[in-house]
């Protein structure tokens, strides 16, 4: 597949946070957050209940806008753009919600055929494209239900075919294992690799599973065996290639507690971190 | 888990602010008018979008078919009655001064001025901006609104337009269809109860109507489906605190655009009114 949107491949970050603040009535959620994501690099966002984790998300994808502080995306500065520009400039974004957020009152075919159908591509042309959308996430025979009719599994499994229908270079994942059993959450974990490593996405991934971020650091999918292998197979160290590509940030009290790799993470001596690693 | 130490500071905080009568009273109405803020920049986005395209076509129809067409069983139903209910409480009046062949002239201008539009735009209310408030408010709860805006669509013009102008085209007919059927319903209940003949009553019903008073009785029913579209959107996509709240929403759509309705139709017809007199 060829992507349809402009390359971003001469912006650098891909996404950057500066002294971001933003909060409602109870007070601020973020206090001057400041952290960036390289292009191709994926980025695992750590944090308890109400860090802030979705709400750097919708700052990304300028579903909301900070208080103060600049967010950048593909070198624009959605911070301050005008919801006209910003509705357009969202096609290059795929957002994956915690839920899937599918249209239940469309089919799944309509669901991923949304933007396609928004930007008035022709009715010849959408069809193969979420035919193989939702190949990609082995839910093709899917095409005629509706939402309600699939599993949570399934159903975020089909927000990931819609998310990456015009071939999106930054993908945002609002906790896609969620309250998922772990086979599924294998699934969903192994179709982020393919999207990362066969599509060379950008990944801003919210969650609160370390091991989620840990299958992104250690695992790739190799696409010439068409299946998920281990980094540190086929050439690749654990401490390589692989472990500069998915960093983690760890979101507490409303700043940036821990910024940095597995490997540091997973070494790490402070209390407060090991709570995660348990 | 333990509270982290900006939850303990927090908490702390709020223990020690103080809640006083003022301060409630000043945070209702600073409420009230962001509210109003809001609704009004709902309103003005709204127009701005009915009247520049694109337009979804698609979506204009399928909610004229549900406003429209789905509302049609409880205006016929309750156009006949109310109109058979108006000719048996004013027929027993009229018949004590030998006047009983009037029903017919006070039912039709009672129903096309007045009774008409504001039964059908309360009817309407309690089916559809309820029922826009509900739909609405589960899109947003389950992220189907953010989710909409996040590929690139703007919500007032998929979700919004499209109710306010299908309603804005159906109340009207609707209003149209409750004044015939009432018509019908009173001259059923003239012939049965005030030994009326069925030509005489539609004469007299129909001598008593002027231009005026046609003109009054569709012109309120366009503001009134914009009250009740926009107002049950308002409440749909301002919902907070999840399934609960979107309960709490759909019953304050119900009761907010009621009220806007009959306190509208006060001040339109006392417009209507004055421009009837200088006009026609």
């Amino acid at each position: 597949m060829q992507r349809a949107i402009p390359s971003s491949s001469d912006v650098n970050p891909a996404i950057k946070f500066e002294n971001v603040r933003i909060g409602f009535e109870e007070g601020d959620i973020l206090r001057g957050v400041t952290f960036q994501v390289q292009e191709r690099e994926t980025l695992v966002l750590l944090g308890e209940t109400g860090t802030g984790k979705t709400l750097s998300l919708k700052l990304a994808a300028g579903l909301m806008r900070p208080s103060t502080g600049i967010v950048r995306v593909l070198g624009k500065e959605v911070s301050s753009m005008q919801e006209r520009d910003l509705l357009e400039f969202r096609r290059h974004i795929g957002f994956v919600f915690q839920e899937g957020a599918l249209f239940d009152s469309m089919t799944v075919g309509d669901n991923v055929a949304y933007r396609l159908l928004e930007d008035g591509v022709k009715d010849q042309e959408i069809e193969p494209r979420v035919l193989e959308a939702l190949r990609f996430v082995e839910l093709e025979h899917t095409v005629e239900l509706f939402p309600s009719e699939l599993s949570g599994g399934m159903r975020r499994r089909v927000s990931i075919a819609r998310a990456l229908i015009n071939q999106p270079p930054i993908v945002l994942y609002d906790s896609p294992t969620a309250g998922l059993d772990p086979v599924t959450s294998q699934t969903i974990i192994a179709l982020i690799l393919r999207l990362r490593d066969v599509f060379g996405v950008t990944a801003l991934l919210a969650t609160q599973r370390l091991q989620d971020g840990f299958a992104l650091a250690n695992f790739r999918f190799d696409p010439a065996a068409k299946r998920v292998v281990h980094s540190a197979s086929n050439g690749h160290t654990a401490g390589g290639a692989s472990v500069a590509e998915t960093r983690f940030l760890v979101l507490r009290d409303g700043g940036v507690y821990f910024e940095g790799g597995q490997e540091e993470l997973s070494s790490t001596k402070d209390d407060y971190l090991k709570r995660f690693l348990v | 888990m333990a509270d982290t130490p900006l939850q303990i500071a927090d908490r702390e905080a709020k223990a020690e602010e103080r809640i006083t009568v003022t301060g409630v009273l000043v945070d209702a109405v600073k409420g009230a008018v962001a509210s109003v803020q809001e609704y009004a920049l709902l309103c003005g986005r709204t127009l701005y979008a009915l009247f520049t395209p694109p337009y979804y076509l698609q979506d204009i129809l399928q909610q004229m078919d549900s406003i429209g067409a789905g509302s049609l069983p409880i205006i016929l139903l309750s156009g006949f009655f109310i109109g058979a209910v108006m000719v048996l409480q004013t027929g027993s009046q009229f018949t004590r001064f030998g006047q009983s062949s009037l029903t017919g002239d006070v039912v039709a201008i009672a129903l096309v001025r007045e009774l008409g539009p504001s039964l059908t735009g309360l009817l309407v209310t309690g089916r559809c901006a309820t029922g826009i408030a509900s739909e609405l408010g589960s899109m947003l709860v389950t992220e189907q609104v953010d989710a909409m805006r996040a590929m690139g669509t703007n919500p007032i013009r998929k979700l919004v337009a499209p109710r306010v102008i299908a309603t804005l085209l159906m109340l009207p007919l609707l209003t149209a269809m409750t004044d015939f059927t009432g018509l019908i319903g009173g001259c059923v209940a003239s012939v049965f109860s005030l030994r009326l003949t069925a030509i005489e009553f539609w004469r007299r019903a129909i001598d008593a109507l002027d231009f005026a008073d046609l003109m009054q009785g569709f012109t309120k029913p366009f503001f009134f489906a914009f009250i009740l579209a926009t107002i049950g959107c308002y409440k749909g996509l301002t919902v907070r605190g999840g399934t609960q709240g979107v309960g709490r929403a759909t019953t304050q759509a119900a009761v907010l655009s009621s009220v806007l309705i009959i306190v509208a139709d006060a001040f339109l017809t006392k417009v209507a009114l004055y421009l009837a007199d200088k006009l026609f």
